[in-house]
């Protein structure tokens, strides 16, 4: 087993090589890694949910949906957020989607396994209604353009500065998050996952714990529209439909649930393959399919599973004949 | 323990490898000209899509490819009918592919997502299909390196509210697509129909999208003369067909898109004697447009839409510029001026583009009518024009700068005085 | 505002309700027995159309479409559930249809080729066969991880089916918006004290009833409908007295299927056929799940009308807040009753 230590360097490594590669790429690469990585804090966000409590949400957009929404409404409405307030608008962002958590989660958490599935697909589904119908507010279908980036001493409208914002909010929410999911608190929603009975026997309060995770994560969702909103430049009810959800839950299992670092790989895998290998052949999404179809099959823990899966094959290599011959009896 | 640290790292650093390969395609950069082209070629409106690039594809067929001496290459990417998309879309082909101008764009949302980037781009967009009116009226000057060759959303529905006065209609029920495109197709005929005197009674705002009109049929009012509805995509094959199932007695007009020809061989008896106006006609009793409908239908399958046309000569205008610069792209300021001076007679008739960079051309009023035409043996639904409009500018019957100086058509603009 | 607007109101929402009830009753049923939430559920109600359409072509006859198509896709249901969902027995059949699925896309991978129309037969074919055989052997080397016993991976298989669904009927079907076009006879309508109801209305309700009572006597009057009944209330229980969940599964999966496709082909004429249709129309089948009750036949019927009659009325009657009017009863039934109107725990 490779020790922890070992396992944050090669991240930190990693991040420090995107860090440094990606800006000397052309821009549309700039740009298609600065989506992921926006995306990925939303991923990121779910991963707290489905791989350390074992809630399986299929609402996250709405999250996201709430800081887009938000920041595209201060700043084309209220001139708001463009400059130095820029920040406030993030803090907005945050409170917005742990707001919505708390009322959502005040209806979700009783439900556990399937159950929560759809709940939080039908609460996902209320704020796609509104965004898509609230005209108004939302500019429907349509969306809200927002024709300009922030600027305060810097410029975010250059696509590099804009890039090296984004990864530093990743960063920090993948800092925060590894912390989180490391405290006393996290090991004990993990314990909620694994036996979460138990834990009540113990005399954990397993809806509390449950509840501020769901919180913790709709605030790093609303972080995550945010930046959205400016990396697109339009927020609309496509950010909220039901497959956008979908495609974070993909991600983070592609990846590997319970890892973080695993939903970043998915984000990246599936945004490549979605507006990368789009331009290059219209048969992508068979591959996108497919993808999805053997990591589910083959690789239950995604692709940070991979190890894992080596080594319990050395290990298993010598049940193998066994194996076959009960496969041939069923056959 | 090495080969999982390698694996791991090499999954990590995938994105990193494609985007070395990224930058070597687009290093090699020949003497062509590369014109982008986004259409909706997946998704709900991918027949649309389809009708976009086959248009601008079969000009290019004819030319060879060939635009005064310059190869062109087109590179079409797939906007999916989402703004959000086509904007990456259009990055790509911006910062990757480093087009020399872009084409296309369909709903008025999207044109008015992509204008900006052309702008911070510097990068030539001809607007062959989004017919948001602001992008030629009064966001204009955000937007220097823009230029339409089809037309604003209100263009063909100024004059048309004027012919419905004209037929004696007094009070009107409009029914539109709930997005840009709507707001300004209604709002355009709102204007000319209650300049002379008509009154919209009533406005019902169904989704795009929307299949099942069972909610929004009943509530039109039961006092009206006539019902103008506007349709996008498959919205207009179901609205006509559930109107006349819910026993619908009034006469009905229909905005530009509702009968085009994309959807109007699809589309059953009931839709005979709609009304509706439009730069183009697939009937157009023309030489020039009976040969392209023929050569159109021979090589696509099926009768050309007015998507057809309007790439078709976009693609026609920008081949008469790139041959007055003998193969050589001027820099975008100097194409968008001469593609500005062009005067074309193409398959819609005469157009020359205003100093507000879009087209002043003939709007057709076309009736639905079950007959044959141009020699072809079954009794098909064609788009007969009953009435032309010559010349017609986007501001049609009203003074541009008292137009300019209202706010551009929204949902309760102008607003509804007789509902 | 007046009478004829509320009935024909409630004549239009009790329609979409009847077609709602097709595609959600199986769906409910899928739920109640496998506990698998079926995101590819809309897929089959887009394919039931596609079918539809096809058999429309060339045989005319829309009589035909509807079984013809209804069954198509019961079989494809039945193969997704046999091959992927329960995964025992059939292995080497579901490597070589994987296997083969990759062997396409990598031999058009190495040809450059953009679309099948392009594809040069003579080249693709001994390329993917020699992909096929290479990737077949490679995957009898992988083990399958159960996946029976973990209903979130199952959710997410059938997404990825969804996908592939979509891709699929886009190159089958083109990216065309097609119609289906009822007989004549049923696009006429019925007047009724000055109001008019379309009689395709009238006949989808009627078709939500026959089935609706076909399925209650297959559910209370067959062995099969007992031995789904069983299972619905508690698997392990079911299993233990010699039911064969497995058979069950597979027969609602079908079933569902069935069901879904049917829908298609029936809603199909007012709603059309087009890419997307899928997931436009899915979150409205969970809808009626969700608030009849998962696994529920009752609670799928009254659900459907419910969903029916809101998405109706609140269109009608409150346009900007309409899909929220439709969603939030939703949600706010879950929180007091997270199984459902119906659903039993």
């Amino acid at each position: 087993m490779v020790s922890q230590t070992t396992k944050i360097m090669i991240v930190v490594a990693a991040l420090a090589a995107l860090a440094i590669i990606v800006p000397n790429t052309n821009s549309f690469v700039i740009l298609l890694a600065t989506r992921a990585l926006a995306f990925a804090i939303l991923v990121m966000s779910l991963d707290i949910l489905l791989g350390y409590t074992g809630l399986a949400s299929l609402g996250q957009a709405a999250y996201l949906g709430v800081g887009a929404y938000m920041t595209a409404i201060l700043a084309t409405k209220y001139q708001f957020g463009l400059g130095y307030d820029f920040w406030l608008v993030v803090v907005f962002g945050i409170l917005g989607g742990a707001a919505l958590a708390a009322v959502f989660g005040l209806l979700a958490i009783r439900a556990s396994g399937t159950y929560f599935l759809m709940i939080t697909l039908a609460l996902g589904q209320c704020v796609w209604g509104l965004a898509y119908r609230w005209n108004s507010l939302t500019g429907g279908d349509n969306g809200i353009n927002l024709r300009q980036r922030p600027k305060f001493g810097i410029d975010l409208a250059n696509e590099v500065t804009f890039f090296y914002l984004v990864f530093a909010f990743f960063a920090v929410s993948l800092l925060a998050m590894y912390v989180l999911v490391r405290s006393p608190f996290g090991r004990s929603l993990t314990g909620i996952r694994e036996q979460e009975l138990r834990m009540k026997i113990l005399g954990y309060n397993t809806w509390l714990h449950k509840y501020i995770a769901f919180i913790i994560a709709g605030g790093f969702g609303g972080l995550s529209g945010v930046l959205w909103a400016h990396t697109a430049g339009i927020v609309s009810p496509e950010n909220v439909v039901l497959t956008t959800s979908v495609d974070a839950l993909l991600m983070a299992v592609l990846g590997g649930a319970g890892t973080l670092v695993g939903g970043v790989i998915g984000s990246f895998i599936v945004f490549g393959l979605r507006e990368y290998l789009s331009t290059l052949v219209p048969w992508w999404q068979y591959v996108l399919g497919g993808v999805y179809v053997l990591t589910i099959l083959y690789l239950p823990s995604g692709l940070m599973g991979i190890p894992e899966r080596i080594r319990q094959r050395r290990l298993a290599s010598s049940n193998k004949a066994a194996d076959s011959k009960k496969l041939a009896a069923a056959s | 323990m090495t080969g999982n640290l390698l694996r791991r790292l090499k999954t990590v650093l995938l994105g990193g490898a494609l985007a070395v390969g990224a930058t070597a395609t687009s290093a090699q950069q020949q003497e062509e000209l590369r014109i982008g082209f986004l259409a909706p070629t997946t998704g709900i409106f991918a027949q649309i899509g389809k009708d976009m690039v086959d248009g601008f594809q079969m000009y290019l067929d004819e030319v060879k490819g060939d635009f005064g001496g310059v190869k062109v290459r087109l590179i079409v990417e797939d906007e999916q009918g989402k703004p959000d998309t086509a904007v990456t879309k259009v990055r790509k082909l911006i910062l990757q592919d480093k087009v020399h101008m872009f084409v296309g764009g369909l709903l008025a949302s999207t044109g008015y997502a992509l204008a900006p980037e052309s702008t911070s781009n510097k990068t030539v967009y001809v607007v062959s299909v989004a017919a948001a009116d602001d992008l030629t009226q009064r966001d204009l000057p955000k937007y220097p390196y823009l230029i339409r060759t089809s037309w604003t959303s209100s263009q063909p529905h100024h004059p048309f509210g004027q012919w419905a006065c004209e037929q004696g209609y007094k009070k009107i029920v409009a029914i539109g697509a709930d997005y840009a495109f709507g707001y300004e197709v209604v709002g355009g005929f709102q204007r000319g129909f209650e300049a002379c005197g008509g009154q919209i009674v009533q406005k019902i705002w169904p989704p795009l999208g929307t299949k099942d009109f069972g909610p929004y049929i009943p509530t039109i009012k039961a006092d009206a003369d006539a019902i103008f509805s506007l349709m996008v995509g498959p919205m207009a094959l179901q609205f006509p067909k559930q109107l006349a199932a819910a026993g619908n007695k009034k006469p009905v007009l229909g905005g530009g898109t509702s009968y085009d020809e994309f959807v109007l061989p699809a589309m059953g008896d009931e839709v005979i004697g709609h009304v509706s106006p439009l730069q183009y006609s697939a009937a157009l009793d023309t030489p020039k447009n009976a040969a392209f409908v023929k050569a159109y239908r021979t090589k696509y399958g099926k009768v050309p839409s007015y998507y057809s046309e309007s790439n078709y000569t976009s693609a026609q205008m920008i081949h008469e510029v790139m041959k007055a610069n003998k193969g050589k792209f001027p820099g975008p300021e100097a194409f968008v001026k001469q593609l500005n001076a062009l005067k074309v007679d193409t398959i819609r008739g005469p157009v020359v583009i205003d100093e507000m960079r879009n087209p002043v051309q003939n709007i057709y009023i076309k009736k639905v009518e079950k007959k044959k035409m141009f020699g072809y043996e079954k009794d098909e639904l064609w788009n007969t024009v009953i009435k032309t409009y010559p010349n017609v500018n986007q501001f049609g019957q009203f003074k541009k700068d008292e137009f300019l100086a209202t706010p551009v058509y929204d949902r309760n603009y102008p607003p509804c005085k007789h509902c | 505002m007046n009478l004829n607007f509320w009935i024909i109101q409630t004549f239009n929402g009790i329609s979409y309700g009847a077609l709602l009830f097709l595609l959600g009753s199986g769906l409910s049923l899928i739920f109640g027995v496998m506990r698998i939430v079926n995101l590819s559920h809309g897929s089959y109600f887009m394919l039931g159309g596609y079918v539809a359409l096809t058999v429309i072509w060339t045989t005319g006859s829309w009589a035909l479409a509807i079984p013809a198509a209804a069954l198509t896709i019961a079989v494809v249901g039945l193969v997704m559930e046999r091959l992927f969902l329960r995964s025992d027995g059939f292995e080497s059949v579901r490597n070589a249809l994987i296997a083969i699925g990759i062997a396409v896309l990598i031999s058009l991978a190495i040809g450059g080729w953009r679309t099948f129309a392009e594809v040069n037969w003579m080249q693709f074919i001994p390329v993917a066969a020699v992909a096929a055989i290479a990737v077949f052997f490679l995957l009898g080397r992988i083990s399958v991880i159960a996946i029976e016993a973990d209903p979130l991976r199952q959710v997410l298989l059938t997404v990825g089916f969804a996908f592939l669904f979509q891709q699929a009927a886009l190159d089958i079907w083109t990216g065309n918006n097609f119609d289906i076009n009822p007989p004549p006879a049923l696009t006429q309508s019925i007047v009724i004290g000055g109001v008019y109801l379309p009689l395709y209305r009238a006949f989808m309700i009627a078709v939500a009833l026959v089935i609706g009572l076909m399925l209650w006597l297959v559910m209370e009057k067959t062995r099969m409908g007992a031995a789904v009944r069983a299972t619905v209330d508690d698997a392990q229980m079911a299993r233990g007295v010699g039911v064969d969940t497995s058979r069950v599964s597979m027969f609602i999966f079908a079933l569902g299927a069935f069901l879904a496709a049917l829908g298609g082909v029936i809603g199909g004429a007012f709603l059309g056929i087009y890419p997307g249709l899928d997931f436009e129309i899915l979150p409205l089948a969970f809808a009626v799940v969700i608030i009849g009750g998962m696994g529920s036949l009752g609670g799928a019927a009254i659900g459907a009308l419910i969903v029916g009659l809101a998405d109706n009325f609140g269109k009608a009657l409150f346009p900007e807040i309409s899909y929220f009017t439709l969603y939030a009863p939703m949600a706010l039934i879950l929180a007091v009753k997270p199984t459902g109107l119906f659903g039993r725990e």
